[in-house]
């Protein structure tokens, strides 16, 4: 192929996992953020009321979106970091499986 | 001290270029830093990239006249990179090596993909560029004294400079360090805002008078107005588009245009601030203009909480948020109207409204998510565009070749979420502050943020503006950076695969950097006074119509192929710039009527991003299945 990666990656047996659960956490976000947008469509009243310390609706709702992108995000860093951590441990462990095996032969 | 900074920071970056230029002698290096770059550093460097002109200069601006609806903005640039945290990230730098079209076209090798994604890649980072030379005209005007159309070819120039030099590796650190200190110097700001608080009575730190604006009594009878105040003569009326009655007084040899306010049958005449073009020059508020007689600055606080004559003194950013909140609270905004007088001259209104806290903090002053379907629609149209558009901006997409591993690209994912987001929270704050202090540039809300901050001093204003600056210098690097790849790498190495070896690679992407660099110049010149923002959004429109079809469904659908996309790309540029070009924004622009418009929305994200993907859909299934994909 003409358009190799810039630096090689290796194979990585947690992708399937990661690409899955960026697939569902992507869905929860996206609900998370079409709500805020149908609310604003279908009754943009209610992102008048006061909801908190005198702060309405919109500047909640509006915040909360940003922070749950974060925190989002570093729930998915922690586990796809475990899973990475998972199959480099049973790969570290198949592979002095395989060497003393073969010292043994 | 303003240009001593501004000065001083465009030296370092130039010798920053400079010296980072031996390292990019190859093309992995010209166009991917090499690939080496430490995935914080390169986090923080996306924040460099992303946090454009239209953020900083844009989103505060619009905050600073329309309130909340500029917030909106802030919130789906955010929201756009959870679709490239779970979706885009990892898999894009498993596949492609320096550019948007690498990734599309790793599992094809297709001439058309070539062809089609380069041309995409192009058209977007244009689209993008245009408001960020915008900006940057906008910012040195007042900044160096110089007139727009020279600060846009001096940013042009340097930036030039630094992507020819030393290409990703100098735009990288350039991107990093604007990041670092946009947000270090944005959260002072914040901290000074709230420690002044909020006041009816603005005086921009103490180095200004507040100008009080008048009001003079008068009747209304078979739709003429007439002055009950001794002294003024009505000299004309003028009804404009919109329902809007401006009164021409005149008293003591001056003639000066209010606003007629019909509130429940009482008329009240409101001062406004008026710009008319005469042959011989810019008359301002009924006097010659001069560097003593310029539009004033606006925006303030008429009541808080209900009570004028109010300092509230130091407040918590939830005590300042809800100060403004406060039904009770009333904003004096600014809205301008533009008409032909009796004597043939051209007349610009600024004209005052108040609007009450409790419409400032939602959405509708600008959006009007309360009105027609269609307005409805836009407004759909532009959360949708948003959300979808970032993981499809070229030049934020070839940020992901610079790190070492798809587990770095996940982490400087991160990294950018946490730092954009912490100052998009900080926009709400910079925004609502120039709207209530007194900052505001009627004629241009772009300068509301730097102008807040010289309402704390003219060091802070130094700093703010040079880093403004360093906003423009950063993204319009890495979009020529984007767009010089496209031409050079994608097209005349691959697609017309004309035979280079690595050094004149390199030197096609400076070559390309340049002439991309010089049609940023034109573009920048002639869009001037458009709000960056907006101009942005529609950048958005385009990439999420013409790239991410294609990057989500190569990834999530076996079956799509080379066909399918290149027609996805394809069908998504062209709806996505025709129906923008044929909406009542881009007539206003053209200087028609926006009502004989033909589409009437003025964002196409709505219609061209599902198009795109039924297309992508269509066309794979009418062809050959592709390759099972290699990610």
């Amino acid at each position: 192929m003409l358009h190799e990666p810039a630096t090689p990656t290796g194979k990585d047996p947690a992708g399937p996992y990661k690409m899955r659960l960026g697939i569902w956490m992507f869905l929860f976000y996206s609900l998370f953020y079409a709500s805020f947008v149908a609310i604003n469509l279908i009754n943009p009243l209610a992102m008048a009321a006061i909801v908190f310390a005198g702060l309405n609706l919109a500047t909640v709702y509006g915040f909360a979106l940003i922070i749950v992108a974060l925190i989002e995000a570093l729930i998915y860093d922690g586990m796809c970091r475990k899973k990475e951590a998972d199959f480099a441990k049973a790969e570290k462990q198949q592979s002095g499986k395989t060497k003393s095996k073969k010292d043994k032969g | 001290m303003a240009i001593f900074v501004f000065l001083a920071f465009v030296v370092f970056v130039i010798g920053l270029s400079l010296y980072l230029g031996n390292k990019a002698k190859t093309s992995s290096g010209y166009y991917a830093a090499g690939g080496q770059i430490h995935w914080g550093v390169n986090g923080i460097a996306f924040a460099g990239d992303y946090l454009s002109a239209a953020s900083f200069l844009g989103i505060c601006g619009m905050i600073a006249t329309v309130g909340y609806d500029g917030f909106l903005y802030s919130i789906g640039y955010l929201a756009g990179w959870i679709v490239a945290l779970f979706v885009v990230a990892e898999p894009l730098k498993r596949l492609g090596k320096y550019t948007f079209t690498d990734a599309v076209d790793a599992n094809y090798n297709s001439k058309g993909i070539k062809l089609a994604a380069a041309i995409s890649t192009l058209v977007v980072s244009l689209c993008y560029l245009i408001p960020q030379m915008v900006g940057a005209g906008v910012l040195v005007e007042p900044l160096l004294g110089i007139p727009h159309a020279w600060g846009v070819i001096m940013v042009g120039a340097i930036v030039i400079t630094i992507v020819a030099t030393a290409g990703m590796a100098s735009t990288t650190y350039v991107q990093f360090l604007k990041g670092s200190l946009l947000i270090v110097f944005s959260t002072v700001l914040v901290g000074a805002l709230m420690f002044r608080g909020l006041t009816t009575t603005p005086d921009q730190g103490g180095t200004a008078t507040f100008y009080q604006y008048s009001h003079i009594a008068a009747t209304k009878t078979d739709g003429k107005i007439a002055v009950t105040e001794s002294g003024w003569n009505v000299l004309e009326q003028q009804e404009v588009k919109g329902g809007l009655t401006f009164v021409k007084l005149g008293k003591d040899g001056k003639e000066t245009w209010w606003y007629a306010s019909d509130t429940d049958g009482a008329v009240s005449l409101k001062e406004t601030q008026t710009v008319v073009t005469k042959a011989g020059g810019a008359w301002i508020n009924g006097a010659p203009a001069s560097a003593t007689n310029q539009l004033r600055q606006v925006g303030n606080l008429e009541k808080i909480r209900g009570e004028s004559g109010v300092t509230t003194g130091s407040l918590s950013i939830i005590e300042y948020l809800a100060a403004l909140t406060d039904k009770n609270t009333v904003v004096r905004t600014w809205k301008s109207a533009s008409f032909v007088d009796g004597a043939a001259e051209k007349v610009t209104v600024y004209y005052p409204k108040l609007v009450s806290g409790d419409l400032i903090m939602r959405p509708g002053l600008k959006f009007k998510v309360d009105g027609t379907l269609l307005e409805r629609l836009d407004f759909l149209s532009l959360m949708l565009a948003l959300f979808l558009g970032t993981a499809a901006l070229p030049h934020i997409l070839i940020r992901y070749y610079t790190v070492p591993s798809p587990a770095s690209a996940r982490k400087s994912t991160i990294v950018a979420i946490a730092a954009i987001g912490f100052f998009y929270v900080l926009t709400l704050f910079m925004g609502l502050g120039a709207m209530t202090s007194g900052v505001v540039n009627p004629a241009d809300s772009n300068m509301a943020a730097p102008l807040l901050a010289r309402s704390f001093g003219e060091l802070l204003f130094a700093v703010i503006s040079a880093i403004a600056f360093a906003t423009v210098l950063g993204t319009v690097s890495g979009l020529i950076v984007a767009a010089s790849g496209a031409v050079a790498h994608d097209l005349f190495d691959r697609y017309f695969q004309i035979k280079m070896d690595d050094r004149q690679k390199v030197n096609a992407g400076k070559i390309s950097a340049f002439v991309i660099g010089g049609i940023a110049i034109v573009l920048g010149i002639l869009f001037k006074g458009m709000n960056v923002t907006f101009l942005v959004g529609l950048a958005f429109a385009v990439a999420a119509s013409a790239n991410l079809p294609s990057i989500i469904m190569l990834l999530f659908w076996k079956r799509t192929t080379a066909q399918g996309i290149t027609a996805s790309i394809t069908v998504g540029i062209v709806a996505s710039l025709g129906l923008i070009a044929f909406s009542p924004d881009l007539y206003a622009l053209y200087g028609m009527n926006p009502l004989n418009a033909p589409i009437p929305f003025s964002n196409p994200g709505i219609i061209s991003i599902p198009l795109s993907f039924i297309t992508l859909v269509v066309v794979s299934l009418l062809t050959p299945k592709a390759e099972k994909a290699k990610i």
